[in-house]
């Protein structure tokens, strides 16, 4: 029996019943026991060790838990990691390669789109699932797209401004056949 | 030849930064990101009740539960002599409740656990039985007659005043007043607001009992106060505690307060011999800890018929909460309220303070500020602006005719202070043409035709950034200065640590900038730290956009320091006496022979290799620098705003900022600084503010209840600049973390009373929310935001 706070080890009366799931984070098959009350963020910080996904609100408001199931962006507080059972998980540590940084991760610091960073892992997530749905954005288009994920250093100008910065990259090394994404760059 | 200074990363060149390099992969290292091993995890019970008597507490349920390691109570706290701890401010806060509970939210029982869900748990299965008590929300209730007294724990405290508090000059504005052909009066709430980074506060507390050596990870934006205050109240030697702050996610004043959670899981760490984790989630941080603002002002202002400003009267009713846990300096009571109306020039003022005791959470903190300075230019400018419009005149030329000249600095303010350098006019008159206001007051005639509200605010303000100088600025008895320590290596490269803390600032970009400018070695070959008490020089952290005024000028100090000794290098290595050697930027050289030199790294490799003879090996060394004044950036922020009649909702149509702070060290971060401020003052004037009903329920314990704006509400901002350097710090530069959040409210409220001008309304207390704006332009009158609101409608 694992405790997520392994460590520790459990008081045989305190065992509890757990749940076996198994889901593929950042691209990786990993299968893990969970307290059925286990909340994801938490199975993805202390279970997986992936601590780039910050808890800041605790009631889905500030987006600084914000990861992607299946591709589309969550906030990991408030979902129960039981239900990824199956489903596929991508936090911040899944972004860049082990030699190139996502465009997005670039935009932020090109643009200064982050300060204290705390925030800055949700809404590069949020801004990633933007971008594969829509690549080639309206400043609107960011700004509504971020307004799951709040900031208190940075506002949200240089922020906007990293996304876009991203877009323009990402469209600049879409594959040629990709006309729509060439169009986008010209004009 | 000379080196490049934007190049090499120096002063000017807007660098990209250098901890984005971890942030953008998610690998900073927040106190919630540390795991010790071994480690327990503590939850805090809170109480439901403003005020209340505490009858009993049974903890036997939590016991009860496995995996609860330890509970502990007020009772157990006082029997250790812990129940109670000093504040910054020289007065004392519970750390876990044992008479009666004073606020919502008040700690009274913390348990710990091998899990964070597990001390839930066993914080729900305690019962606290509370005799209710009646609560007192405002400074009315506060002083009315018969109010319970909330301090009945202090000895000699017979009603809830905090302080009674004057400065300036009564009798010269008395005469002022006697003078004058108008008098202008202003009266409002700023109000109560959450600091709230979006990372809320914890520690890790960790006695080593082998070594008596307590280790506390902590997110503290003054580690050093913070060990100086440990040291206090658990008895350690100072060399005993060690206090590290890693990255921050975010400050704000929020975290410069000692809090009773760090307190308790100090103690249980001791008790338990674990290392013990605190995380404090979003309520608690909203409802227990630092708020700011929450000052009630009142003024009046002596005024000649030509727009002269003759004298200014200011009160202010200032609401602490139950504890008077500001951490201002020990001699101001209220902050630098006295910096009000500092760019103008004034012959005489004097101000009231009165500070209460409330049932509601201490704090009081410099949310985003230096001490107080945001509601002092928060008044002054809601007062100018009320002061022109009394008079007929142009608000912009109303400004004009009192600013400070430039020419006239120093300049010693009617309050007492010394404003050294600006260019106030000319910052006006560059934001008056960016928002184009002649056509903007044509435009405005035009639209009130068809029916269409619209309106334009100016705040103009100057503001004391950057305590001290020791003199006159101390916490804790502490006085203000800051310290740097500069280790350059035989290779030249260098590691600096500072007595600040970056809580987002960017000082591991900007501080190797100062280096790389003093000493012509490219910023990427330094390496910044701060936060950890056993390595940073003692200094007192970073608030109040103290650190590039104080801990930046000691950088530059430090710096000059080993400019110094690499100059007796050089002269041995270049076989010529020092006074024949001159500088430039990297490089020493013989001045009648300029292309015989060395550089700086030469000289750092001889201070290991080659040193002249009884010269002291190494070259490092460290700076503690007091400031000899503050610094005085200006701001010229200017709104244009539209309101919608039907509904009170109001746009932002155009923000104008021009910021003068001085010589800026990498533009990119300043204009990052000043961005972030201006979201801030955005949401200060529209939304964000903490308020309590009559029974004391804090109404803004979450984010769901207390609005913060997003990308989707936030106007863009349009930026400019202006240069004064500022005379007496080492390069120029002044404080500007703060400015926009300071005057940035004023500019939009302002913006607001314009559109509304002639409506028979002069003020609307902050946030303008729609139903406020609606209700003052429907029924004409004054919309006061003061607590208790009513929460059953």
């Amino acid at each position: 029996m694992t405790s997520l706070f392994a460590e520790v080890a459990p008081d045989p009366s305190s065992e509890v019943s757990v749940r076996r799931i198994t889901l593929k984070v950042n691209g990786e098959q990993r299968t893990v026991d969970v307290e059925p009350r286990l909340l994801l963020a938490h199975l993805i910080r202390q279970g997986l060790k992936l601590t780039g996904t910050h808890t800041g609100c605790d009631t889905t408001n500030c987006g600084a838990c914000t990861v992607l199931y299946d591709g589309l962006p969550v906030k990991s507080c408030t979902m129960l990691a039981v239900q990824t059972d199956g489903h596929e998980v991508t936090t911040v540590e899944g972004l860049a390669s082990a030699s190139e940084l996502h465009p997005i991760q670039e935009g932020f610091k090109d643009e200064h789109g982050l300060q204290c960073g705390f925030c800055t892992p949700g809404m590069m997530l949020s801004a990633k699932a933007l971008l594969e749905e829509n690549p080639d954005p309206t400043e609107d288009d960011v700004r509504w797209a971020l307004s799951g994920n709040l900031c208190r250093c940075t506002g949200y100008q240089n922020i906007v401004k990293a996304v876009l910065w991203a877009a323009a990259k990402m469209r600049d090394q879409a594959p040629a056949s990709d006309t729509e994404a060439e169009e986008g760059e010209a004009s | 030849m000379t080196v490049d200074e934007i190049k090499i990363g120096g002063l000017g060149a807007s660098r990209r930064r250098v901890e984005d390099n971890r942030f953008i992969r998610g690998a900073g290292n927040y106190v919630d990101d540390i795991t010790l091993p071994g480690m327990l995890h503590m939850e805090i019970l809170r109480s439901p009740l403003a005020h209340a008597r505490i009858k009993s507490i049974d903890v036997s349920g939590a016991w009860a539960i496995p995996g609860v390691r330890l509970v502990m109570t007020g009772e157990m706290m006082a029997a250790r002599n812990l129940a109670w701890m000093p504040t910054l401010s020289y007065d004392t806060q519970a750390v876990l409740a044992t008479d009666k509970v004073r606020f919502q939210g008040q700690e009274v029982v913390c348990v710990i656990a091998d899990d964070p869900y597990i001390a839930k748990d066993g914080c729900e299965a305690v019962i606290v039985d509370y005799e209710p008590l009646p609560p007192i929300v405002n400074p009315e209730q506060s002083m009315a007659e018969g109010a319970p007294v909330i301090r009945d724990d202090k000895e000699n405290q017979h009603d809830n005043v905090v302080f009674d508090w004057e400065v300036g000059d009564k009798d010269g504005t008395d005469r002022a007043f006697a003078d004058a052909d108008l008098v202008s009066d202003m009266e409002l709430h700023y109000p109560r607001s959450h600091p709230s980074p979006i990372e809320t506060c914890g520690s890790i507390a960790d006695f080593d009992r082998s070594t008596s050596k307590l280790t506390v990870y902590m997110t503290t934006q003054a580690p050093h106060i913070i060990r100086a205050a440990v040291a206090l109240v658990a008895e350690l030697p100072e060399h005993m505690i060690r206090i590290v702050s890693p990255d921050l996610g975010g400050g704000f004043g929020n975290k410069v307060p000692v809090y009773p959670g760090y307190v308790a899981s100090i103690l249980a760490s001791i008790l338990l011999e674990r290392p013990v984790k605190w995380i404090e989630d979003k309520t608690g941080n909203l409802i227990s800890t630092g708020f700011g603002r929450d000052v009630y002002l009142r003024g009046q202002m002596a005024l000649r018929k030509d727009g002269k400003i003759l004298g200014v009267r200011m009160h202010t009713d200032s609401d602490h909460g139950a504890f008077f846990s500001d951490a201002q300096p020990s001699k101001f009571k209220i902050g630098l309220m006295h910096s009000a109306f500092a760019c103008y020039d004034i012959p005489a003022a004097h101000l009231t303070s009165r500070g209460f005791y409330t049932n509601k959470a201490p704090g009081g903190v410099a949310y985003r500020c230096s001490f107080r300075v945001t509601e002092a230019m928060f008044f002054q400018e809601r007062m100018v602006q009320a002061a022109a419009d009394d008079l007929g005149m142009d608000q912009a030329e109303f400004r004009r005719v009192n600013f400070v000249r430039d020419d006239d600095f120093p300049h010693r303010t009617a309050f007492g202070f010394l404003t050294d350098s600006g260019q106030y006019g000319k910052c006006l008159d560059i934001g008056l043409e960016a928002i184009g206001y002649e056509n903007f007051l044509k435009e405005k005639e035009e639209a009130k035709k068809n029916g269409r509200l619209l309106g334009i605010g100016i705040s103009t303000m100057t503001e004391p950034l950057g305590a001290g100088n020791s003199r006159e600025y101390d916490i804790l008895g502490i006085k203000m200065f800051d310290s740097a320590e500069l280790r350059v290596h035989m290779s030249g490269k260098a590691i600096l640590r500072t007595g600040a803390k970056s809580q987002g600032q960017g000082h591991e970009t900007t501080w190797a900038q100062i280096v790389a400018h003093e000493l012509g070695i490219p910023a990427e070959d330094i390496v910044v730290e701060e936060g950890d008490t056993d390595t940073a020089p003692f200094g007192m952290g970073t608030y109040a956009s103290r650190s590039t005024p104080v801990a930046g000028a000691a950088v530059s100090m430090v710096a000059r320091k080993i400019r110094a000794k690499a100059r007796k290098i050089a002269a041995h290595l270049l076989e010529v006496s020092e006074e024949d050697i001159d500088w430039e930027l990297g490089r020493f050289f013989v001045r009648s022979s300029p292309d015989l030199g060395v550089t700086i790294q030469e000289c750092a490799n001889a201070a290991y290799t080659n040193m002249p003879d009884g010269m002291e090996p190494g070259l490092e060394n460290n700076a503690y620098y007091d400031p000899p004044n503050l610094t005085w950036p200006f701001a010229c922020y200017i709104s244009t705003v539209e309101i919608d009649p039907l509904t009170g909702v109001w746009d932002v149509l155009h923000m104008v900022a021009v910021d003068d702070c001085g010589v800026r060290i990498n533009p990119m971060i300043v204009e990052g600084q000043i961005m972030g401020g201006l979201t801030e003052a955005y949401a200060m004037a529209s939304m964000q503010f903490i308020t309590f009903d009559e029974e004391g329920n804090c109404v803004g314990s979450n984010y769901m209840d207390y609005l913060l704006p997003t990308a989707w509400e936030t106007p863009g901002f349009e930026l400019h600049e202006v240069v004064t350097p500022c005379p007496h710090h080492p390069i120029g530069a002044k404080g500007i973390g703060e400015c926009a959040t300071v005057g940035g409210p004023a500019a939009f409220v302002n913006a607001v009373m314009d559109a509304l001008k002639g409506s028979g309304v002069r003020n609307i207390d902050m946030p303008l929310l729609p139903d406020r704006v609606h209700a003052a332009l429907t029924e004409g009158r004054d919309i006061s935001g003061a607590p208790p609101v009513r929460t059953d409608s």
